[in-house]
């Protein structure tokens, strides 16, 4: 048995890195986070010839080792940082044979800390069409190293890749230029302050804020014996390093690289003339919202339907195998409802990350950034809070993550106050059963009504988030300097299998998040239901029964009335009737009441909760749907979910701050309780307030 | 001049860019004295402008482009 290999994927954005690491380890592969901080990290095992394996992490997007945010960090230090169990045996750059000039920038700094490196060149079956041609021999004595020419594409490549990770040791370890020159004294100086140090290294912790190791910046800047540059000076000095790169750079692809424009072609301008045009991109873009949106409605019906029937038969199925008595009750009433409330998502939300991967991995994202910057900037916000914004109709939890690459902080903290405010997909379970029970069938030019109101409910978030922006722009008095700067990736048709993992990999995360806080409060709300102090409760066969002695009702009808007097008197009724009086103005009885309270926790906990309260009330097993519409208002008669309180229940979602990891990551993204604070309260009071005017402008 | 007045498909070279106001970022992104600069397409109001620098392409805002100075080169 051997030791396994680390290796550290690097590369700028948009190279296809993530491409590389799903060739290289298939579905061995496993995402998780960097201790402490939300950064995702990915990692997963290659197996190399002769048994050898090779443990590969996919480090976050980097233009270079100056990190100008957390997720660059990450990079940087790993790579200090010898004794990280992760440090990297070999280093593997992976670059994109169009970019290759300003790929080979983040190469040679690499190359710099003295790592095995190993140059991987994607997309190379690219060459050709954009007539482009490379002097391999050349470049690799040049860049001291190794080069894979990678096409993921046409799975060419790859084989040899992993040879050369395996053979990692044939690899020389000498940079490629010699980046002190551009101040010899300074470096010189430091080179006698720290005999047993490395100069880049020295060089990377001074000029940066990492911590690597349990050395600090302040013992090297305390030690006299060199001179102390201001910040103005060192970044004079990266400044004149930068230039230095690339001057190194330039000469060898001068060499190195022949570029015949002749049988270049290029689809990228003919798709921008279009894809960014000041008429047409708008409209584009509309129309791909607007498709979204129905594909959504319309393609999920089929296996939604299955599932939610799927579930009533089990629920069926359970209670006539297992032994009557509280445990299958539990397992009857309280997990497999609860359960379904959330599988019946997966198509949805399936159907939705697959999109916004496809927009991401086509480079069409960044066009849309670049069209909706100049609008954005009128509201506060930056074109990058469209990612954000868009990426928030999955989950507010990743969006707001996705704002650490906006460069002003002002633009950014609005972005992320106002995110939550998109139609997330926890709030699609929610909406769709409102929808289904109260908008009435019927089409509208080719579109459902129901199909039409879900797309209101999204641009009624979208215009929320960005008014709310409009005022936060106006109020907060933050000085920050404004700076923008987004690359334009080429057009590539997707991967089908970045597609595919990444769908699968975020619908997993959101399935199996929901569903342990979900299967947790179906057991604890199935307790609180099933169980109830006093007399009412306790002895609710005997009242009922004599209450009900002349009215000759058949036994169905009585165990029914039984059920629901439990029900009422249970612990969960008591609650829930405490609360009413400030829910019934909204038009909800006590059961919406309990599912609202809930869902604080996360919103999708809303049907699970009824689902689970109606069946322990009742006896027949039956959809969730259908119990729903069943329900009738206590007060005015008539179905409760009715227009009124339906729109009521749609709007107190849409505005309402109801999810706790959300809280939890703005807390973490901004470093204080306050935003967070104020995010909760402000959302929810005026989600409460709208609710309120709409069900007494309707009822 | 500046980057900012640049028109569609015209080609310059970067004279001087200056670093008090220019982020590392754009720098380490082929944004350099010497380096090659030409216009794609420009959103509505001109802003922000989508450019290739160097062989790469980005978007910038037009007041970053102010800080550019230029030199336009013709063919």
């Amino acid at each position: 048995m051997s030791k396994q290999i680390n290796v550290a994927l690097i590369g700028n954005p948009n190279t296809g890195k993530t491409s590389v690491f799903n060739a290289l380890t298939g579905l061995n592969q496993k995402v998780g986070n960097y201790p402490g901080i939300t950064v995702e990290k990915k990692e997963g095992i290659c197996k190399l010839p002769r048994g050898v394996k090779a443990h590969i992490i996919d480090l976050p997007g980097t233009y270079s080792l100056n990190a100008s945010s957390l997720d660059e960090n990450v990079v940087i230090e790993l790579l200090l940082n010898k004794n990280d169990k992760d440090f990297p045996d070999v280093a593997v750059v992976v670059s994109d044979v169009e970019n290759l000039k300003r790929n080979l920038l983040l190469f040679t700094q690499i190359k710099d800390l003295e790592i095995p490196t190993i140059l991987v060149i994607n997309m190379s079956d690219r060459m050709a069409y954009k007539g482009i041609s490379l002097n391999i021999d050349f470049l690799e004595q040049k860049l001291e190293t190794k080069i894979a020419l990678v096409s993921t594409r046409k799975n060419k490549g790859i084989n040899e890749l992993k040879d050369l990770i395996a053979n990692f040791k044939n690899l020389n370890t000498k940079p490629c230029l010699q980046a002190s020159e551009i101040d010899k004294a300074y470096f010189d100086g430091l080179r006698k302050a720290f005999p047993n140090q490395l100069l880049y290294k020295l060089w990377l912790v001074i000029t940066q804020d990492v911590n690597f190791g349990k050395v600090d910046r302040n013992t090297y800047e305390s030690v006299a014996d060199f001179k102390i540059k201001s910040k103005s000076d060192l970044k004079r000095l990266q400044q004149r390093e930068t230039i230095k790169r690339y001057q190194f750079i330039n000469e060898i692809l001068k060499e190195g690289q022949t570029i015949d424009l002749k049988t270049a072609k290029d689809l990228r301008i003919k798709l921008d003339r279009i894809l960014t045009h000041k008429v047409w991109g708008y409209l584009i873009f509309g129309i791909i919202l607007l498709t979204i949106f129905q594909a959504i409605y319309d393609w999920a019906e089929v296996p939604m339907d299955f599932i939610d029937s799927t579930f009533a038969s089990l629920s069926e199925w359970a209670k006539s195998v297992l032994p009557e008595g509280p445990f299958s009750s539990l397992i009857t009433e309280g997990i497999i409802p609860g359960l379904g409330g959330i599988v019946i998502f997966i198509p949805q939300i399936a159907f939705l990350f697959l999109f916004i991967s496809i927009l991401e991995e086509s480079g069409y994202m960044s066009r849309v950034v670049f069209l909706m910057d100049r609008i954005m900037r009128k509201f506060g916000l930056s074109g990058k809070s469209v990612v954000p914004l868009i990426s928030g109709t999955a989950c507010a939890i990743p969006a707001i993550m996705a704002t650490r690459n906006i460069e002003s902080w002002k633009e950014r903290l609005i972005t992320i106050l106002v995110t939550p405010f998109t139609t997330c997909s926890a709030r699609l379970p929610v909406y769709l059963i409102i929808i289904a029970l109260v908008i009435p069938e019927g089409r509208f030019i080719g579109l459902s009504y129901q199909a039409l109101t879900l797309m209101l409910l999204y641009l009624i978030g979208f215009a929320t988030a960005v008014g709310s922006a409009y005022l936060l722009n106006k109020i907060l008095k933050i000085k920050s300097k404004s700076f923008f700067v987004i690359e334009m990736p080429n057009y590539k048709l997707p991967l089908p299998r970045n597609v595919a993992l990444t769908v699968v990999e975020k619908t997993k995360a959101f399935v199996f998040g929901a569903g342990k806080i979900i299967l947790a409060i179906s057991i604890v709300l199935w307790f609180l239901a099933s169980y109830g102090p006093g007399e009412a409760f306790n002895n609710a066969e005997t009242i009922v029964t004599e209450q009900y002695a002349t009215a000759n009702l058949s036994e169905a009808e009585l165990q029914q009335k039984i059920a629901s007097h439990k029900l009422e008197h249970s612990f969960i009724g008591i609650t829930g009737r405490a609360i009413e009086p400030a829910i019934q103005p909204l038009g909800y009885d006590w059961k919406i009441g309990i599912a609202i309270v809930s869902s604080f926790a996360a919103r999708e906990v809303f049907v699970g909760t009824l689902a689970t309260i109606y069946s322990v009330g009742s006896d027949e097993e039956d959809t969730i749907k259908n119990r729903m519409a069943g329900e009738v208002n206590p007060i005015l008669g008539g179905p409760l979910f009715n227009l009124a309180s339906g729109i009521s229940l749609l709007l107190f979602y849409a505005f309402a701050m109801q999810c706790m990891s959300t809280l939890a990551i703005v807390k973490r993204e901004t470093n204080s309780w306050k935003w967070p604070f104020l995010q909760l309260v402000i959302m929810s009071g005026f989600a409460y307030i709208v609710a309120l005017a709409a069900y007494q402008l309707l009822k | 001049m500046t980057l900012a007045e640049l028109r569609r498909g015209q080609k310059a070279i970067i004279k001087d860019v200056s670093s008090v106001y220019i982020p590392l970022k754009l720098l380490e992104m082929g944004c350099l004295p010497g380096n090659s600069a030409e216009l794609v397409q420009v959103a509505p109001f001109a802003d922000p402008m989508y450019l290739n620098i160097n062989g790469s392409h980005l978007a910038i805002r037009k007041e970053t482009a102010m800080h550019i100075i230029i030199e336009t080169t013709d063919e």
